[in-house]
């Protein structure tokens, strides 16, 4: 690691570096703010304030502009979230094969109201139009991974296996 | 040298791997190298076959054994009797829903059979990874013959008189649309593929773009050809990892070979293409919109003219197509306009890929010649409803199309026969609904879905929904009032007429198709105070049967103290007080609550 970002404030240092690193693969890009984000919230999982007031003044760019688009796009989130992200599908073919009763199901086992993190930030339970899966309705994206063919007596066993 | 005798297909789509298709994967490759077969067999990884509802999908040629719901435990005694002795594994071969009869060949079995297979023809056939694969089934001919043996002008004609329309909704003429950007003139052009898929309950593109990515590059080099652009993006949604993922593969492996990148073909023709990542928002699969998000705006539409093909991205001439529509021009460009023009009815040419999805036995993906009944695709293809039950609608065209009655199954589909009675080709997506669907819940679900993906710019469409969606959310909840059904039909023409772009032109689309095949419905539901399929909940009537023992749980349970009785004896809802929560009910152990 670098010398110089070792000193009392090098947390800081070592998080603009970070941000400092995305910035540069986009310069003279056009369009480039939303790839800019997405990277940003790959690494922290939500997009903190301090951080977009720093790309703000990288880029130029008006903050108010910045938050125009974060608030625009469902993809980004002003709030840290949880270790695991649940993402029940409410779509046409979900809601059909009974999306809702599986949503209303988490909802009860994890205390929380989708778009919500639960306490211990282990999940996170967001709702999604559609995940292409229809096939396998009603779905549920944890992750990466899409459980199917879902049932309300599988979930216990489906999220326990996220810690 | 090596010589394979078998190939052992496993489908690789969302839908198998969802289902445990990896594990299957891996199985195989384990099994067959202690069996000692590695120099014999191979293991391909593929795109999805369409037939999600049995997957795992394994198919084994060059017999072509189908292979269904297959696990990961199935598979030593797959390669032991199969690959081994030769005789297929009768338990795990598919049986028709309907007849119980077993059909071990894929070509064989009813969803296939009336099937068409043209955008699809090498979905799960090919291994999407490997560009040889697509090479070795014609890939790249289409482009090659455009760059080398046609003018930018024949491409164009050939398209056009081809009949091809777009696959991305609105059915556009393809050809015309190419013609518009090849007129305009400028220094610089794009192409755009529209990769966002937004209707919830499609999935058709995903299917393509991971099934057999080049065909959709190839498609789009050929268009950048014909109106002289040199980049294009595709915009994808970011829900679709798989997708993006197998796109960038496929990008990298074009360019490597030289079918991307300069001077493609030795012709002087130069094409790059990007991809974008959707950030989530439904409207952002309208053009304008789309357009906006890639130069990194809010994803809000703009009036149209300027038409893309005039201004377009970046202000520059663009044209834009569905991810479909482009995996159809190869193959028109290699067998010629007139070959193509054999499938489809008068108006609209080709195939149209369908998901198949809710109450039906066989979800998954057809495709079918346009001009096909609805009733083939449902009991044919689709196997028939579930369960036994009845059907009572079919959804098509997501949330800018319209649900159709039993009445109009025998309705042969193309682009202009679903207009006029009130739905829409839309992306393709089939809803099936049975007895138990209620269509004002129905009308409710997509109108809540417009309603919180309009981007707020117009004010009848911002407002307009929502006003019409705490009218149907009054009549599911037994608070509708006489009037309400006149009020909603005034309100969805004037937001018909009025919004900016085409969510809010199309948002009432369900809400008018339901009224007009389905009006007894809401009727039950305004005066009556019944929902007939039993589905809105706050019309609900809990009652307890005499199944109850008294146990008591449930007048523990009920949060408002509606349930009142002595132990042992057979407890009674007060109606009056009921917040029809259906707590009790998922509470008693003696299933003794009935919801009617
Ligand atoms: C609200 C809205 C959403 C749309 N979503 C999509 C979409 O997800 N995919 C798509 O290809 N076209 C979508 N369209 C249609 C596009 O605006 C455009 O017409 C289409 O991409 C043109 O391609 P085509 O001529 O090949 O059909 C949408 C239109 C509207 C109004
Ligand atoms: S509607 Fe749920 S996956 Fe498509």
């Amino acid at each position: 690691m670098d010398l110089e970002n070792k000193c009392c404030c090098g947390g800081e240092n070592k998080e603009k570096a970070q941000i400092d690193e995305i910035l540069s693969k986009y310069v003279g890009k056009k369009g480039a703010l939303i790839p800019v984000l997405q990277e940003i919230q790959a690494l922290y999982n939500y997009l903190p304030k301090d951080i977009l007031e720093y790309v703000a003044e990288k880029m130029n760019i008006p903050i108010s502009q910045i938050y125009g688009l974060v608030t625009f796009y469902s993809q980004f989130h002003l709030n840290p979230r949880g270790r695991n992200i649940i993402r029940v599908c409410q779509g046409t073919a979900c809601h059909v094969r009974g999306g809702k009763v599986i949503l209303q199901a988490i909802e009860k086992q994890l205390g929380i109201k989708a778009g919500h993190t639960t306490e211990d930030l282990r999940f996170t339970l967001e709702t999604i139009a559609c995940v292409g899966a229809c096939g396998l309705a009603p779905v549920m994206q944890i992750n990466e991974d899409t459980h199917g063919r879902l049932t309300t007596e599988k979930l216990s066993a489906i999220l326990d296996r996220y810690k | 040298m090596q010589h394979i005798r078998a190939h052992v297909l496993v489908c690789a789509g969302t839908g198998c791997k969802s289902a445990g298709s990896k594990e299957v994967e891996l199985a195989f490759q384990r099994e067959i190298k202690a069996q000692g077969l590695a120099d014999e067999v191979m293991v391909v990884e593929t795109g999805c076959h369409g037939f999600c509802e049995y997957g795992p999908l394994v198919i084994v040629y060059p017999e072509g054994t189908f292979y269904s719901r297959v696990t990961a435990e199935d598979v030593p005694e797959i390669v032991e009797s199969h690959l081994l002795k030769g005789r297929m594994v009768e338990r795990l071969l598919y049986h028709e829903p309907m007849t119980h009869e077993m059909i071990p060949k894929y070509s064989d079995i009813n969803f296939y059979k009336k099937q068409h297979r043209l955008v699809l023809a090498h979905c799960g056939t090919i291994n999407p990874e490997q560009i040889e694969e697509y090479i070795a089934v014609g890939g790249y001919e289409g482009l090659g013959k455009a760059l080398t043996l046609m003018t930018p002008e024949e491409v164009v004609e050939e398209v056009k008189k081809s009949g091809l329309r777009g696959r991305g909704g609105g059915g556009f003429p393809t050809g015309l649309k190419w013609s518009f950007a090849k007129q305009s003139v400028n220094d610089k052009k794009y192409v755009i593929c529209n990769a966002d898929e937004g209707d919830p309950g499609a999935f058709m593109d995903r299917s393509v773009l991971e099934g057999d990515p080049h065909k959709i590059l190839e498609g789009m080099a050929i268009c950048g050809y014909a109106i002289g652009a040199d980049e294009g993006y595709i915009y994808v949604r970011a829900e679709y990892p798989l997708a993006i993922k197998r796109l960038r593969v496929a990008i990298e492996q074009a360019e490597a070979m030289g079918f991307l990148g300069e001077n493609i073909f030795s012709s002087g023709f130069n094409f790059q293409i990007h991809i974008k990542e959707g950030a989530g928002a439904f409207v952002c699969g309208e053009e304008t919109a789309l357009m906006a998000s890639i130069e990194g705006k809010r994803g809000m539409p703009r009036p149209r003219p300027p038409f893309p093909a005039v201004s377009g991205l970046w202000g520059k001439p663009t044209n834009i197509n569905n991810v479909e529509t482009f995996a159809n021009v190869p193959q028109i460009i290699v067998n010629g306009a007139d070959w193509y023009c054999q499938f489809g009815t008068e108006k609209s040419k080709g195939t149209k890929v369908f998901a198949l999805t809710g109450k039906i036995n066989n979800t998954g993906l057809a495709e079918v010649p346009m001009g096909i009944t609805m009733r083939e695709i449902i009991y044919d293809i689709g196997g028939g409803i579930n369960n036994g039950k009845k059907f009572k609608a079919v959804q098509i065209g997501g949330p800018s199309g319209g649900c159709l009655p039993e009445e109009l199954l025998d309705l042969p589909i193309d682009y202009d026969s679903l207009t006029a009675v009130g739905a829409m080709m839309g992306s393709g997506g089939l809803v099936v609904m049975d007895e138990d669907t209620c269509m004002v819940d129905v009308a409710k679900f997509f109108l809540n879905f417009t309603q919180s993906e309009s981007c707020g710019k117009c004010t009848p469409c911002r407002e307009g929904t929502k006003r019409m969606l705490e009218i149907l959310t009054r009549i599911t909840e037994g608070q509708g009032r006489e009037g309400d059904i006149e009020l909603l039909e005034n309100m969805a023409k004037n937001i018909k007429e009025t919004a900016l772009c085409g969510l809010g032109q199309t948002a009432p689309n369900p809400v008018l198709s339901t009224l007009k095949y389905f009006r007894n419905e809401y009727e039950a539901h305004i005066k009556e105070k019944r929902c007939p399929a039993g589905v809105c909940e706050k019309m609900a009537v809990y009652t307890i049967t005499d199944k109850c023992k008294g146990c008591g749980l449930c007048a523990k349970t009920c949060p408002v103290k509606a349930i009142s009785g002595t132990l042992k004896q057979q407890h009674v809802i007060d109606q009056a007080i009921c917040i029809k929560c259906g707590a009790c009910m998922s509470v008693c152990p003696f299933k003794a609550i009935t919801k009617g």
